[in-house]
């Protein structure tokens, strides 16, 4: 089991994500830089958040034309594993493997804090572990995290329980006081229709350690993990 | 040959900083503002291989593949 983390001039949560798989979920985990298509065998890719390519032009565009996203295009088309955080959710829904857009924050403000997710799902190879209705506290820090669809993408978003994650109460309760940037429905986190790719806009990668303030997020590594291995 | 091309959010596609620029007019009480909508301008200086038609055809397929975000955004363009 292998997994390699993207690495786009910009990235900022790269060495965040490699530290929580390799020194955490205790798997080997490589690096894979944005200039070459090799993905070099990984098993899962993650795409890490972060400013790729200085977020110039619209957050992800530039980085949805890299040599290596048209491998990992291929890649999650042939049913592998990928997940994208904060930015790397931002260059998955440009790169066409997740619908829709992820739009400036309503307030207009970069938001940096803890919120609430509430799991929507347990059926994917992120939120197995989870439970639906279970609440993880996990932060988000993003100026782009407003997502947005049209009405006919929402619709199959809720039929087909893609939608992973809500901003949620502590108590699980989907309010508009509990979205923290205005996006569609508290959507925080989907799946594609495969269920093989997750774009979340909040952390796990910050909230894997009771150190940082929460290890609920680490749930989300270990579903990955418990998938991967069941697959080999 | 230039290219102007203009880049705005869709018309069903709430626009905050639009809002924000309204708001801002109207309490610096300028007058007769209905609505801002605000977006992004690209310049497109184009050297002399390609003929008006093609140019066109080029700075269309620009302004849909890289350009725009279709989800959210619409384009419209100009050459001169």
């Amino acid at each position: 089991m292998k997994f390699g983390v993207l690495v786009f001039p910009g990235s900022n949560c790269d060495h965040d994500t490699y530290h929580v798989i390799a020194e955490l979920a205790h798997q080997p985990v490589t690096f894979l830089w944005h200039d070459s298509p090799s993905l070099e065998n990984c098993d899962a890719i993650l795409v890490p958040g972060g400013f790729a390519y200085g977020d110039y032009l619209r957050t992800g565009a530039i980085a949805r034309f890299s040599p290596v996203m048209q491998s990992v295009k291929k890649f999650a088309a042939d049913g592998g594993l990928v997940l994208g955080i904060c930015n790397g959710f931002q260059i998955l829904c440009e790169a066409g493997l997740l619908p829709g857009a992820l739009m400036r924050n309503a307030g207009l403000k970069y938001i940096c804090k803890q919120v609430w997710l509430r799991t929507e799902t347990a059926d994917s190879p992120f939120t197995n572990l989870l439970t639906p209705g279970e609440t993880l506290k996990v932060p988000i820090g993003h100026m782009e995290g407003n997502y947005f669809c049209d009405e006919s993408t929402l619709a199959t978003l809720r039929r087909d329980e893609r939608i992973a994650f809500r901003y949620a109460t502590p108590e699980g309760e989907i309010t508009r006081e509990a979205n923290p940037n205005g996006s569609l429905d508290n959507i925080a986190g989907i799946l594609n229709e495969g269920r093989n790719v997750l774009g979340m806009m909040p952390h796990p990668d910050r909230s894997s350690e009771a150190l940082l303030g929460s290890a609920d997020g680490f749930r989300i590594f270990q579903s990955l993990t418990g998938a991967l291995a069941a697959r080999s | 040959m230039k290219a102007h091309v203009y880049v705005t959010l869709k018309k069903t596609v709430l626009d905050p900083q639009g809002q924000a620029i309204h708001n801002a007019l109207k309490k610096m009480q300028y007058q007769g503002i209905e609505d801002v909508r605000q977006g992004k301008y690209f310049e497109l200086r184009l050297d002399d291989t390609l003929d008006a038609a093609s140019a066109r055809a080029e700075v269309d397929r620009i302004a849909r593949e890289v350009l725009t975000n279709p989800v959210i955004e619409e384009y419209t363009f100009e050459l001169e």
